[in-house]
């Protein structure tokens, strides 16, 4: 198989792995567990989205949850208004499309908010995609017929294990494909030295741009999956709190590494529910699980600074468990 | 026809003129020196040239356009590639993919093409590819292609920002204090490939460079600045021997 068409092998397995797991998951998981492995794969969609931003482009955005708002809204309100509840292919049909328009209408906010907001740096990008993020939320809580702050309800629940996971392979196939092409080189050198990248002709408002859109695109469809599963949306669930559980798991599974903040979306998610159930010494675990959480998360910044695969690099592990030596370099001298 | 132009260049920072009414031409295949005493405004020439500053009086053109309000990686589009006193590599980067990074602009291929990357994807990867090697290869860096750019020797660094620069394909080269920080036997080094840059790429050079030994040594002219004005101008035997620049840089006696 020739490197040229991996990416897209890889695909097809991700998907033939997802729907041979869907069997067993769909069978053996009651709804509660059900709810978060789909709950984890939302969380993987939203980290790995927010990581071309800020990990792969280094631009610190606190308002990923204001994408996800508006994906959601916009994909339940189409199905609950004007498609209505429907069955077999035309409901998957219109699944994809809602799905869809809920990734656009969100990328066009990303365009908006973006182009204004990437003017500026660091903290103060931080500060002001923050308050957009909670402009979405106030906005959609005033809006009438989107159910001011109660929401959206009665959205039918589409959202399979296969929809959430096929939608997470398509975004690992983007995000792994636009870093091998110049897009990728445009991010990270972007995040480098903006100066330096300018210098060699690198339009670096484009690439941050073209970073924010793609990835306020597939948070937008991680609001339409949540929609579609949750069947009740409501401003509140798109709080500063959520952008900022978003930005966590990418700080915690290491900027920039998709395979690290994938790990830890699926952990941060995992985690509160897990801690439930453990006793230890006769104590209950449940009783203070967010101090776990928050005392994990502490003791993983001091120890691990880089994120939990911050330095990890897929192929050199690969060559490493396989005992070939490193890449040498061309031939001639 | 002269390759740039500067006219009546000024640039304020409030009350201080960094750089007073400049005007200099630069030939094509020229080797130039813009030399003067520490804060002579030197670097903000080079940071108006590229587009970082914009001047608050004068005009630039390069090649018959207009460079003033041009934003830096236009600036670069048309044909200027620069260094920097403070070596400004893309230190997560490997040496290969910093210099891969100047390529991105000979590679037209848009956002869904970056994506689904058809053959017309490969072949353009495997074309620059070819042309990174060989230009590693002539600075001798080929060795160091798979490291990373932030582990490398500071000599080694220097030369990796120039072959980046030129993978712009530049006409009018722009280095920034490129000895600084060399020793004697690099220095040398360092001079006979500025010369080579100029013979085998066809470029002007204009270089901003406090050792003497290495500008009287390569530059066919030389600009001197003093408190941000031009106060010299001509070969470096005509230079070496002004009054002014004497003056400029070892004081005068009453």
């Amino acid at each position: 198989m020739s490197r040229k068409h991996r990416s897209y092998l890889y695909l097809l397995i991700g998907f033939a792995a997802i729907i041979g797991l869907s069997f067993p998951f769909e069978a053996g998981l009651n709804s509660y567990d059900m709810r978060i492995v789909i709950n984890v794969g939302i969380s993987m969609i939203l980290a790995a989205s927010l990581n071309l931003i800020n990990g792969f482009t280094g631009q610190f955005s606190l308002g990923h949850a204001g994408f996800m708002a508006i994906g959601a809204y916009t994909a339940s309100a189409l199905t609950t208004m004007v498609f209505g509840t429907t069955e077999g292919t035309t409901q998957e049909l219109l699944f994809l499309v809602v799905l869809i328009a809920g990734g656009v209408s969100a990328a066009i906010a990303g365009l908006l908010i973006g182009i204004p907001s990437l003017r500026l740096k660091g903290d103060y990008l931080a500060i002001v995609t923050l308050g957009f993020g909670e402009i979405i939320r106030v906005v959609l809580q005033n809006i009438e017929p989107l159910g001011g702050s109660l929401g959206i309800s009665g959205i039918p629940r589409y959202t399979t294990f296969i929809w959430t996971f096929g939608i997470l392979a398509v975004l690992i196939f983007v995000t792994e494909n636009l870093m091998r092409s110049t897009y990728g080189r445009g991010f990270l050198a972007t995040r480098d030295d903006e100066i330096a990248a300018e210098s060699v002709g690198v339009n670096t408002t484009k690439y941050k741009v073209t970073a924010f859109v793609v990835g306020a695109f597939f948070a937008g469809i991680a609001g339409g999956l949540y929609g579609h599963y949750n069947s009740l949306i409501r401003p509140l669930d798109f709080g500063f709190l959520k952008s900022v559980e978003i930005v966590v798991m990418v700080i915690l599974g290491g900027m920039g590494s998709t395979w690290g903040v994938l790990l830890a979306a699926a952990l941060l998610t995992y985690l509160p529910e897990a801690l439930r159930e453990v006793e230890l010494f006769g104590i209950k675990f449940r009783d203070f699980r967010m101090t776990i959480y928050a005392l994990s998360l502490i003791l993983l910044m001091i120890f691990r600074p880089q994120g939990l695969l911050g330095d990890f690099n897929a192929e050199e592990f690969i060559r490493k468990i396989r005992g070939k030596p490193k890449k040498p370099a061309t031939t001639e001298t | 026809m002269s390759l740039l132009n500067l006219k009546n260049l000024t640039m304020r920072f409030g009350g201080l003129t960094a750089v007073d009414a400049v005007t200099e031409t630069i030939e094509p295949l020229l080797l130039m020196g813009l030399i003067g005493p520490n804060g002579a405004g030197k670097t903000t020439v080079f940071n108006m040239i590229t587009g970082v500053y914009l001047p608050t009086e004068g005009q630039i053109s390069f090649d018959g356009q207009n460079l003033v309000g041009q934003k830096p990686h236009e600036i670069a589009g048309t044909g200027i590639a620069r260094t920097f006193q403070n070596i400004r590599l893309f230190p997560s980067l490997s040496v290969f993919d910093n210099v891969r990074v100047g390529f991105n602009n000979a590679l037209s291929i848009g956002i869904l093409g970056s994506i689904l990357q058809p053959r017309s994807f490969w072949r353009g990867e495997k074309e620059i590819a070819e042309k990174i090697d060989h230009l590693l290869e002539m600075f001798g860096l080929l060795d160091q292609r798979n490291e990373l750019a932030k582990n490398l020797s500071y000599g080694d660094q220097r030369r990796v920002e120039i072959v980046r620069a030129m993978a712009t394909d530049p006409k009018l080269l722009l280095l920034d204090e490129p000895a600084a920080g060399m020793n004697p036997t690099e220095k040398q080094k360092l001079m006979s490939l500025i010369r080579y840059l100029r013979d085998e790429f066809q470029i002007a050079i204009l270089l901003i460079e406090h050792d003497m030994h290495v500008v009287m040594g390569i530059c066919e002219r030389i600009t001197v600045l003093d408190h941000g004005a031009k106060i010299a101008s001509g070969t470096p035997e005509e230079v070496k021997n002004n009054p002014e620049v004497v003056k400029a840089y070892l004081g005068h006696s009453e």
